[in-house]
């Protein structure tokens, strides 16, 4: 099945597109508060990597690489984001309030944890999740 | 401050993503099931205690104050709703362990009824006009899923039409939301409550007042749009129909009811006549394509057409009196109609049929569920001393009082006409002996039900049937909470006060 969908050459950049997608999602994901990105987008491409790598190899083999079944992902995500607006509220603070907790790292400089980042983090797991269930579930229907 | 405006959307959406990750574990998620909607019944009653005793709550999400921010606002007729829906939320959760088959279960059953409470809750919660068309999307999404679960033929046709004809009355919701933010440039519900009468332009006012009606009407399943609603209900698992019968259709109401008593009161005299026609009809039609069918959730479907019709009545007369009867009949209609799904559903695990021509005898062989159809049917009907008669009652002293003697003939008539259809599935499902050609089916039916998944099936018709007597018996302090609503309702200024702050 997989030497009918894919050829030599797509195999063989599949397999480095992948990782290079995956960085550039995560850091279309980080630069999202301020800046063009953030978790739905970063998500998208992200899903493009995994899509890629079905084309040119096959749904199992996408799957074992995924490690967690999508639904689950979607479900992670879903649990991050509301989480991440319920964590306010123990501080006395309305729901979805950002809260910002600025990092001195040696190295990095300063790095901003917030809840508007965990939030951003549980979408792009919901994006993920949902793009790859649709497109394995199209993909073995078809197999 | 008060968190626990959002408890009752957060509590569904952290549950739906727990019954996610457990999506493997159909164990899980049944527990999730029960202990989410029970920690929302729970929630939404701490939140109707707390708007009755402290007025009108506010949550600003994200602590964007209003009108820049999105607001959670819960008055009593939106804490009162909330409630209502963690009430059959919990209900059908206990009725899905032994109705849901393990097929459905695997398609997301859960995760889907826990999204669709958490966007039911949200509608009736949100203080904002564009957040309001995100929830219904949200239900919406949720509501296709779960009418296309098991992916049936009559399925696939009944939601087609609810489909086409709900994505339509989204995009007049969206249109109208966008002309709304073009005349007044603010979306929030308090403040268009102060732009709109401020509008130069009134009669572009009243465009978008039109647009809105039209677009809840389809929600709510009223006249004239209201065919997608007997088309589909009938088709998805009992426990479904049940949730959907209560809830969906109410969102579109409780809509109308926030609209047109907050927004939209400045040409009374031409929309709320044009409810009063739409309530006159929806009770016509819908109580005689239930007096046509013998299919019991047919039946029922043509019964909430007819049903919506007295709720829209309530807000179309605009009085005090009426506000407080429609107010009083969606507390009554949405138990008693759930109450009457659940009890066709276990019905047909009796008998293996929905169709009144097939089945029998139900009242030889256990004439306790007979006692607890009665409840509801004759509640729906409207007999003394249950919780319809009063609802009715109170609407129709309503109409007396404003002398709108057409729509208080309709109303009576159509009552008698609902006992009509109620009389009819008692005497073909319970009285009538079984008919012989279907005897088989039935005795296999009844053999595969076990005392256990039965027990699970009565709990919630026993406990919406205590709750039915309960209103009609203790009607006074029921009624004093729905005065106390429609009177928040009719005074706008409440809910600008609490939203916007002392200032304007």
């Amino acid at each position: 099945m997989s030497t009918a969908m894919g050829s030599l050459i797509l195999r063989t950049a599949a397999r480095f597109l992948l990782p290079l997608l995956l960085l550039f999602s995560v850091f279309v994901l980080l630069r999202g508060h301020d800046e063009p990105g953030g978790g739905f987008i970063a998500g998208l491409v992200g899903a493009v990597g995994f899509a890629l790598y079905m084309f040119a190899f096959d749904a199992a083999r996408t799957k074992t690489l995924l490690v967690i079944p999508p639904v689950v992902m979607v479900g992670v995500g879903l649990f991050a984001a509301t989480a991440s607006g319920i964590l306010p509220v123990f501080v006395n603070l309305p729901f979805f309030t950002a809260l910002w907790w600025p990092v001195e790292l040696p190295g990095f400089g300063e790095v901003k944890f917030s809840t508007p980042l965990i939030f951003d983090i549980g979408v792009y797991l919901v994006v993920l999740g949902s793009v790859m269930k649709i497109v394995l579930a199209l993909a073995e229907a078809e197999e | 401050m008060s968190p626990e405006v959002a408890l009752p959307v957060i509590i569904p959406f952290i549950a739906g993503a727990l019954s996610l990750i457990f999506y493997k574990s159909h164990a899980a998620q049944r527990w999730i099931g029960v202990i989410g909607t029970g920690a929302l019944l729970l929630a939404s009653i701490v939140l109707l205690y707390n708007t009755y005793t402290q007025g009108i709550l506010v949550m600003a999400m994200g602590n964007w104050p209003a009108p820049f921010g999105i607001v959670l606002v819960s008055d009593l007729l939106g804490a009162i709703m909330t409630v209502l829906a963690a009430i059959m939320g919990f209900g059908v959760a206990l009725y899905s362990l032994p109705t849901i088959s393990r097929d459905h279960e695997a398609f997301g059953y859960y995760p889907l009824t826990h999204l669709l409470l958490a966007g039911v809750c949200g509608a009736f919660l949100t203080g904002d006009v564009f957040n309001l068309y995100v929830w219904v999307e949200v239900l919406l999404v949720a509501s296709f899923a779960l009418l296309i679960l098991g992916g049936e033929r009559a399925q696939m046709e009944g939601a087609i039409k609810y489909v086409a004809l709900n994505l339509l009355s989204s995009i007049l919701l969206l249109v109208a939301v966008g002309l709304t933010y073009g005349l007044t440039g603010t979306l929030n519900m308090a403040d268009l409550a102060v732009k709109l009468p401020q509008v130069e332009d009134q009669g572009m006012v009243t465009v978008v007042g039109m647009l809105y009606m039209v677009s809840f009407a389809i929600k709510a399943g009223a006249f004239p749009l209201f065919f997608w609603l007997p088309a589909s209900y009938h088709t998805p698992p009992v426990a479904v129909s049940a949730l959907f019968a209560g809830l969906l259709t109410k969102v579109g109401v409780y809509a109308l009811f926030r609209f047109f008593t907050l927004l939209f009161n400045q040409d009374v005299d031409y929309t709320h006549e044009i409810l009063l026609w739409m309530a006159g009809f929806s009770m016509i039609t819908g109580v005689l394509g239930a007096a046509y069918h013998y299919e019991i959730r047919r039946i029922l479907s043509f019964h909430i057409v007819s049903q919506i019709g007295y709720m829209i009545m309530g807000l179309a007369l605009f009085t005090p009196l009426a506000i407080v009867g429609g107010v009083f009949y969606i507390m009554h209609h949405i138990i008693v109609k759930a109450n009457l799904f659940l009890v066709a559903g276990a019905v047909y695990f009796m008998r293996g049929s929905y169709e009144l021509k097939e089945i029998g005898g139900l009242w030889r062989t256990r004439p306790w569920l007979g006692l607890l159809f009665l409840i509801p049917a004759l509640s729906l009907a409207g007999l003394p001393p249950l919780s319809g008669f009063f609802g009715k009652y109170i609407i129709i002293r309503a109409g007396v009082e404003a002398e709108s003697w057409g729509i208080v003939a309709v109303a009576l008539v159509v009552g008698l006409l609902t006992l009509y259809s109620m009389i009819k599935i008692w005497a073909e499902a319970f009285w009538k002996a079984q008919p012989e050609e279907h005897a088989d089916r039935a005795a296999a039916f009844e053999k595969r039900l076990n005392d256990h998944s039965l027990m699970l099936m009565v709990i919630p018709i026993l406990s919406l049937a205590a709750i039915t007597v309960f209103i009609g018996l203790g009607a006074q302090p029921i009624y004093e909470l729905a005065d106390a609503a429609a009177e928040q309702l009719l005074d706008p200024s409440h809910y600008i006060r609490a939203v916007l702050g002392e200032a304007p």
